[in-house]
């Protein structure tokens, strides 16, 4: 396993997710030392994931006031972790595949033109499983691609698709996050409508050392996103 | 939400019926389904705010119940549906939760447009 390393300073991070708790799985410790060091860190959510499916039996929401719910975890999640420019897009959960692709880069581009970030946080493009995920990842390559090299943030991606390790191989970033594991854990009870399930699992098994859920909460793992053969993102079609 | 009354429900129906309604229709197994169990073939549809009328609809079953619509030359239908309620417009809402309380089925109807 790749050694946990430091986490660089940062001019601006830009983070861009789809889905109000995808900052908090995988990101929220990184966020959060981040905002530490008053690191200015934008989180552009693009969906309020309207189409979000844990709406308990009996249930607790509907499918036309789970928004709003989403919405203020969204804003306490990102208190939580000290984010103080939180975006919220307008998009809607599961259409993101559908819109038009310059649409959704260029909604990247504009974002990168104002907040010049040396580092943007997204999902791996082929390898998040999720049709939102895969189309913010998109978005998001193509955007930062059409910058001159010399100008282009870092981009770090997260991935969790089934066959991530055997086609592109381990995260080349490791950070220990457990300095700020309060904050993070405050990130995932936010979203308390769509982690509960996941929080009950997680009082049982994150005393053991050494377990995947452990790790999860401890370590945040990136892939670094490089511009070479290894970029798989198509170029639009006019 | 509250557990269908199909007496009520029925009486919503047709309270509808023969008027201009927005309908939200979806049925999903998550889109997630497929990468937990790779043999899992996921599927679903969506539809918001399909503007119809129909002119009869019935509910039918014993729980979990199946709504249909019958249009002028055509259906629409769900099953699967557990709970009813209204949203803060008056849309009617109906529901089929799974077993671990995630929504499987949506059949939504209003004289107004969803948001």
């Amino acid at each position: 396993m790749t050694e946990t390393m430091e986490i660089e300073q940062e001019r601006h991070v830009l983070v861009i997710f789809p889905h109000p708790d995808d900052e908090a799985f995988g990101v929220s410790g990184t966020i959060a030392v981040h905002t530490e060091r008053k690191t200015p860190v934008t989180y552009a959510c693009l969906t309020l994931g309207e189409m979000g499916r844990n709406l308990g039996n009996p249930p607790f929401a509907t499918r036309e006031s789970l928004p709003d719910i989403r919405k203020a975890e969204l804003q306490k999640a990102a208190e939580a972790i000290g984010i103080q420019d939180l975006r919220m897009m307008g998009l809607r959960d599961k259409t993101l595949e559908f819109e038009e692709d310059q649409k959704m880069m260029d909604l990247v581009t504009d974002l990168i033109t104002e907040l010049n970030p040396s580092l943007i946080i997204s999902f791996y493009p082929g390898y998040s499983v999720h049709p939102d995920h895969e189309a913010t990842a998109r978005a998001v390559v193509r955007a930062v691609r059409a910058m001159a090299p010399d100008k282009r943030p870092k981009l770090h991606c997260v991935a969790f698709a089934n066959n991530t390790l055997e086609e592109i191989g381990e995260a080349d970033i490791r950070y220990d996050i457990q300095h700020v594991y309060e904050k993070k854990m405050n990130a995932m009870k936010a979203h308390i409508s769509q982690t509960i399930w996941m929080l009950k699992e997680l009082e049982s098994g994150v005393a053991s050392e050494g377990s995947e859920l452990h790790d999860r909460f401890n370590y945040e793992h990136f892939w670094t996103y490089t511009f070479d053969e290894k970029d798989k993102v198509s170029h639009i079609k006019n | 939400m509250e557990p269908i009354l199909p007496e009520k429900v029925q009486e919503l129906i047709n309270k509808f019926a023969d008027e201009e309604i927005y309908l939200h229709m979806e049925t999903t197994n998550g889109a997630y389904a497929s990468h937990f169990n790779e043999k899992f073939f996921s599927a679903g549809a969506y539809i918001r705010n399909a503007k119809l009328t129909y002119e009869h609809g019935k509910i039918v079953g014993d729980g979990p119940f199946r709504v249909g619509l019958k249009l002028a030359i055509g259906w629409v239908y769900a099953e699967g549906l557990t709970h009813y309620g209204f949203d803060e417009e008056g849309h009617l809402l109906l529901a089929g939760h799974d077993f671990d309380g995630k929504l499987a089925v949506a059949l939504e109807m209003g004289k107004t447009p969803f948001k």
